[in-house]
């Protein structure tokens, strides 16, 4: 028998059991649906968090102090000062691949002026954090090398850190503010940036000269972390293998001997965010996936009662001339279709789930393409697989007793 | 009849049939030969029990003998696989069941279509003016599109022979085909059967009914698996004459 016969003859089956046949289907569009809702919320949140990692600038390499730990290593407190004003200046001196360097030092605390107050972080930096950081000074202008020199008590704020403090206007430039009670004197306002994706207002910080920091506020002689940028993200690598051999070489590391600091790129960063996403993405899935398998044994019961119920039907067939073959290809693609037609469903539902989420609650959701084709492939094996059963328990029906089944 | 020279389409040889029932062995056909020629109008007639239903299998090819031969338009059946005999069903059988077996809920002319359905040498529009030749043979052109569930009980048996002519078999096998009918309709029924027999149509009608045997051109008496009688019916009596004679229906 041809196969458009076939497909006439399975639609309208489908179609004389139109709710049943529906109910069976709402597994798979359940289970469908929830697999790509769940593959588009991996893959837009991924989306979101790689295009806030590379705004950052993806060719970023954060140098940490202490090396790199496995378990539960017990940890020298020394190794957390192994950064030094050599090493900043070290890198300074024989970079080649590295483009930007900023030493770190960080602390938090309140800021004052006049009545009003906040609290905030203070980012010790050198003037080369902007190129790095990809910030612009809107207002006024970023702090010099004479500035880091003489450890210069003047900062460069943030838009939150405006508003904060003078939230009836006026020009903060020139004021005044005291941050753990030193006098700091505004000479920039940094251009706003908003939100990153993971809810961390990047308005909220005030950059001073490191050296100021560290000696004004902190008598620290060591830095939190060093900051730098690769020439572009392709030398990441080398840039890292040099930074790597002008520290081990100013700590005076042995042949062998490991590292007394760590050095990251947002490459790598991005890549472990990558991996981390795609794992949890993975969970999802497999668990909405258990929701199809459970679909498939609902249309199995289903078939399998039809085949029972139809048993006059496929005697009668028999008798006229229908094969073993052609019941079990009619049962199967009865199956096939209502797999199918439930995956296409649950396709477009998914669909539109993400489609809301994304315009109406800004929920990254992105459904991506082999989705939905892996989606109709997995419809097209659980119609197949669990049709077979039922199919072939028809097709294996004795047309004598079959036709007189009551 | 030695030197009969119609066409055979039926032949049994000798045809045995045993049946396994637990550890006893049922023999349901006891070694039954008849030739059926082309053309005619033969009931075979039985009690329950007599071997009828199996010999009716073995007719239709839905079963095979244990042992003898039946030749079928020629061919011989015995030794056929499940899948052939499904084709020689298809290509040279019309069946006619007790009560209709039409599919649910489906109309008349596609009811008819379905053997077709099943044949790839047909197109969906061969399959369609073959399915209204049928139904305007049996005296349905008007009801081509009604569903089984619109239908009387006679309506429904005449849209089933339209369904066992639309292949144009050798042999139209009727299994009690008048079994659920009432006398007037039943009476239809055997009109169109006889018409059909007028047309030159091979016809097998197998009941426990033995009026009807009285309408067709052959009788074959069944019991304990073996062929009790077989005699020529000289005089067919008309189904359409009986008909006539009936008293008309009541209006209660």
């Amino acid at each position: 028998m041809n196969f458009i016969n076939l497909l006439k003859i399975a639609l309208k089956a489908i179609a004389n059991n139109a709710f049943r046949s529906f109910l069976s289907m709402l597994g798979i569009i359940i289970g469908v649906g929830a697999v790509i809702i769940m593959m588009a919320i991996g893959q837009g949140s991924k989306n979101s968090i790689k295009d806030q990692i590379s705004s950052m600038g993806s060719n970023m390499i954060m140098i940490r102090p202490g090396g790199n730990m496995f378990g539960g290593v017990r940890m020298d407190p020394s190794d957390m000062q192994t950064l030094k004003v050599e090493d900043y200046e070290a890198i300074v001196k024989n970079k080649y691949y590295v483009n930007y360097v900023s030493p770190e030092v960080t602390t938090s605390g309140q800021v004052i002026y006049g009545a009003n107050n906040a609290s905030t972080t203070m980012y010790g930096e050198s003037a080369e954090y902007l190129d790095i950081n990809s910030r612009v000074v809107a207002e006024g202008e970023m702090f010099s090398d004479d500035d880091i020199k003489k450890s210069s008590k003047v900062c460069v704020v943030g838009q939150t850190i405006v508003d904060n403090l003078f939230p009836n206007g006026g020009d903060p430039i020139g004021k005044t503010i005291r941050f753990k009670s030193i006098p700091f004197r505004i000479i920039g306002v940094l251009k706003a940036k908003g939100y990153n994706g993971m809810g961390m207002d990047q308005d909220d910080l005030i950059l001073a000269p490191y050296s100021t920091v560290m000696k004004r506020l902190q008598a620290q002689t060591y830095f939190g972390s060093i900051n730098c940028s690769a020439l572009s993200e392709e030398y990441t690598d080398q840039a890292i293998t040099e930074l790597t051999g002008i520290l081990r070489e100013t700590h005076k590391i042995k042949e062998g001997a490991e590292d007394n600091f760590s050095i990251h790129s947002q490459q790598e960063i991005m890549e472990t965010m990558d991996s981390t996403m795609n794992m949890v993405t993975l969970i999802l899935v497999v668990a909405a996936g258990f929701s199809l398998l459970v679909a498939g044994i609902g249309i199995m019961n289903i078939m399998l009662v039809s085949v029972t119920e139809r048993t006059k039907e496929i005697g009668l067939r028999m008798s006229v001339g229908a094969s073993g073959l052609d019941i079990c290809n009619q049962f199967l693609l009865e199956s096939i279709m209502i797999s199918v037609t439930g995956g296409a469903i649950g396709v477009g539902f998914g669909w539109l789930v993400s489609f809301a989420a994304n315009t109406l609650l800004n929920f990254p959701a992105e459904v991506p393409l082999w989705s939905v084709v892996v989606s109709f492939i997995v419809c097209v094996i659980i119609g197949v697989g669990f049709g077979y059963f039922p199919a072939r328990k028809a097709a294996r029906m004795d047309p004598i007793e079959a036709i007189r089944y009551e | 009849m030695a030197e009969d020279t119609r066409k055979v389409i039926i032949e049994l040889d000798n045809v045995k049939r045993d049946f396994q029932v637990g550890s006893e062995v049922v023999h349901a056909l006891r070694g039954v030969s008849f030739k059926i020629y082309e053309g005619e109008f033969v009931t075979i007639m039985g009690t329950s029990g007599s071997g009828k239903s199996t010999l009716l299998n073995q007719l239709g090819c839905l079963d095979t003998p244990t042992s003898g031969e039946y030749y079928l338009d020629g061919i011989s059946v015995r030794t056929m696989q499940r899948r052939q005999r499904a084709r020689l069903r298809n290509r040279k059988i019309g069946f006619v069941f007790q009560n209709y077996n039409l599919l649910a809920k489906t109309t008349a002319v596609e009811n008819v279509e379905l053997p077709l359905m099943y044949n790839s040498e047909y197109t969906a529009k061969m399959r369609r003016e073959a399915a209204e030749k049928a139904l305007t043979a049996v005296g349905l052109a008007d009801r081509m599109e009604h569903k089984s569930n619109q239908m009387s009980g006679g309506q429904m048996q005449r849209v089933a022979i339209a369904r066992a002519l639309v292949n144009n078999p050798v042999i139209i096998l009727a299994d009690e085909a008048t079994g659920n009918l009432d006398t007037r309709t039943s009476f239809e029924v055997l009109v169109l059967f006889q018409k059909l027999h007028a047309e030159g149509r091979t016809i097998i009608f197998v009941t426990h009914n033995p009026e009807i045997a009285q309408y067709s051109s052959r009788n074959i008496v069944l019991r304990d698996g073996k062929i009790r009688e077989d005699v020529e019916n000289k005089n067919i009596l008309s189904a359409a004459e009986a008909l006539a004679n009936l008293p008309a229906p009541q209006d209660d």
